[in-house]
């Protein structure tokens, strides 16, 4: 059983969204558990996965039996098995989630709806899995198909901001795809590990420099790196509410995620550092990334577009650790890319809760939201810590690595960004908590013809909360374990060239 | 100069679609032009992809005539024969365009039906004057 876990985590979600429109049309409330179950089935074949690697080492699944590099491998190892389960738990805690945001904003559309959702957890799961080049251009149209449509159901401006998603993505789809194509002229192999050995010998081939620009560019694109990120504010603040959830976390860490696996696995680090100077470029993009991310942030009144602007500069943090190409701001990328994922999607999933229960996301009309939703408010609280970098929360750890690495790789500009975007989350988050829970309600609203108001205490469902309470107590403990995250995973996911 | 150009004219040819294709995404205000865009600058890709697998001066399909297996050492001559896997990865591709081609242009009916107009500055001068 173990030993089939790589194909299950695909081929559960991928076959399973192809029974939800029969079962939709049969009973609709059976959507729900539908996929509650199929998600809890990938989420222990990813547990199974990182069990097998921490006790026996890494291992390949090969398709249909056949040998690579002629079939396609899905090879597993410390990386990819720990996105793997960042990936099926936050998709597993959205899904949970789903049940009363979908019933209020979608309430015609549930067996679609859960239909693109499995497709697109099949989707970002392949990307992760694979160990081919093209198997990857594949699953990541899968993913990036859903992701569109899923976009495009939303709410007023949704369809627009779907279209110039698809037009950017399928830009950011063909530019890998070609990557993929001039690697094949020179190397006439599709498989990474196999590339891997064939290419240092043709680090001075031009095919293989265009073929990783490519890759670099249509990997910005699809992961919103600064200044690729255009089309992302407007496509994920008018997704609907679960959509927002899981793509806002799952998307960008994907691609981050191929962004590694490309730059230090396929390519040799010291291809991606010193033949090409694009580690410079990406850092001082993703040091641009941070402030521009955090200033646009200021400027928002809506706080969903806020947090979509916040992950433009989260997204820098990542690609950063990576430019610094060091051993520890390496660590503190893959540290990031889980602790960004919990981070985000707790944010996003108060977002909804709060949308759900008042009907609006404006900053400045959330007057007594911690008597209304005080729960939802604590998780919120919790997570602004965390982005503001406060210990014992998460964010202050893989902030902490990424600071060191910076540092040990001499940039101390980059340190210093590091550093001041710590301080704008600061404001931005506090500026929120201000108003909601120490500004006093508006005299207009508050004497109610001479009496007084009395605030009413109305939580979210229960099935939003226990998602967002358990993210919330997931990032304290994600803060508190992080040294045994890093001493028996993440320190084996850096690549050994390191 | 001409020689090289003649030469390898089907990469040419590709270089200058995808250029069209590319420039009509990002310049053209039209979202179906935008979406015509797409679709060249993808079948732009397509024609890359099979020039790579061209084989000039007889080579075949690789269909193995008479029993290989039996005349294992009979060296099968590479040149003969085409490859076909990038013909196989471009089957793959033309799925996903043609996907994407009906998401985006589902998504260009769901436009139309909110603004009745495709054109990308007077969707947005709507959008501006509704205050969305």
């Amino acid at each position: 059983m173990a030993e089939q876990f790589p194909a299950l985590i695909i081929v559960v979600p991928l076959i399973a969204a192809f029974f939800i429109p029969v079962i939709g049309w049969w009973k609709k409330q059976l959507c729900y558990p539908w996929v509650v179950a199929v998600l809890v089935v990938t989420f222990i074949s990813s547990l199974g996965i990182i069990n097998t690697i921490m006790t026996t080492g890494k291992f390949s699944y090969r398709l249909g039996g056949w040998a690579p590099p002629w079939g396609i491998e899905y090879a597993l190892d410390y990386l990819n098995a720990f996105v793997l389960v960042i990936v099926s738990f936050i998709s597993l805690m959205v899904a949970v989630y789903s049940k009363k945001s979908v019933e209020d904003e979608l309430p015609e559309k549930t067996a679609p709806f859960y239909t693109l959702f499995l497709l697109l957890v099949a989707g970002l799961l392949g990307i992760v899995v694979t160990g081919d080049v093209f198997n990857l251009f594949v699953f990541l149209e899968i993913s990036s198909l859903s992701c569109y449509a899923l976009i495009a159901i939303g709410e007023e401006g949704a369809p627009i901001a779907s279209f110039n998603y698809v037009i950017m993505g399928t830009i950011g789809a063909c530019f890998y795809l070609l990557g993929v194509g001039y690697l094949y002229i020179a190397t006439g192999s599709l498989n990474m590990a196999d590339l891997a050995v064939i290419l240092p010998n043709m680090y001075h081939s031009k095919i293989i420099l265009v073929a990783f620009a490519f890759f670099t560019v249509g990997v910005m694109v699809k992961g919103a790196v600064f200044p690729l990120h255009i089309w992302m504010p407007d496509a994920y603040s008018t997704a609907p509410s679960a959509v927002s959830a899981l793509i806002a976390p799952l998307m960008t860490k994907v691609a981050a995620y191929v962004m590694i696996r490309i730059m230090f696995t396929i390519f040799q680090p010291r291809f991606s550092v010193e033949t090409v100077p694009v580690m410079t470029v990406l850092g001082w993009l993703s040091f641009i990334a941070i402030f521009a991310g955090g200033i646009k942030a200021l400027a928002q009144t809506d706080l969903k577009k806020m947090l979509v602007y916040i992950l433009v500069a989260e997204v820098g943090y990542i690609v950063m650790g990576v430019s610094v190409a060091n051993k520890i701001g390496l660590t503190g990328a893959i540290l990031h890319i889980l602790n960004d994922a919990f981070m985000m999607a707790c944010l996003f999933l108060v977002v909804g809760a709060i949308s759900y229960r008042i009907g609006t996301r404006d900053i400045h009309k959330l007057h007594n939201l911690n008597k209304i939703m005080p729960f939802t408010m604590g998780a919120f609280t919790i997570t602004a810590l965390s982005m503001a970098g406060i210990p014992p929360a998460c964010g202050f750890f893989s902030k902490w690595y990424l600071i060191l690495g910076t540092i040990e790789a001499g940039q101390w500009a980059f340190a210093a960004a590091l550093l001041c975007s710590s301080l704008i989350n600061a404001v931005l988050f506090f500026r929120v908590i201000e108003c909601a829970y120490f500004k006093p309600m508006e005299p207009a609203y508050a004497n109610d013809g001479g009496e007084t108001h009395m605030v009413q205490r109305d939580e979210a469902p229960l099935t939003m909360l226990v998602p967002i309470v358990i993210m919330a107590a997931g990032i304290i403990l994600l803060g508190i374990f992080s040294g045994n995250i890093i001493s028996s995973i993440i320190q084996f996911a850096v690549p050994a060239s390191f | 100069m001409l020689d090289y150009v003649i030469g390898k004219y089907n990469f040419w040819i590709y270089a200058v679609l995808m250029m069209i294709g590319l420039y009509a995404m990002m310049g053209k205000k039209n979202l179906v032009k935008k979406l015509i865009g797409m679709n060249i600058f993808q079948s732009a890709i397509i024609l890359f992809y099979i020039s790579t697998g061209v084989k000039t001066g007889g080579a075949t399909v690789p269909i193995l005539m008479g029993h290989a297996q039996e005349h294992g050492h009979q060296a099968i001559d590479v040149a003969g024969y085409l490859n076909p896997l990038p013909h196989v990865l471009m089957l793959t591709a033309i799925v996903v365009s043609i996907a994407t081609t009906g998401v985006a242009l589902a998504i260009i009916i769901l436009i139309y039906r909110r603004y009745n107009t495709l054109e990308e500055n007077e969707i947005l001068k709507i959008r501006k004057d509704t205050g969305v």
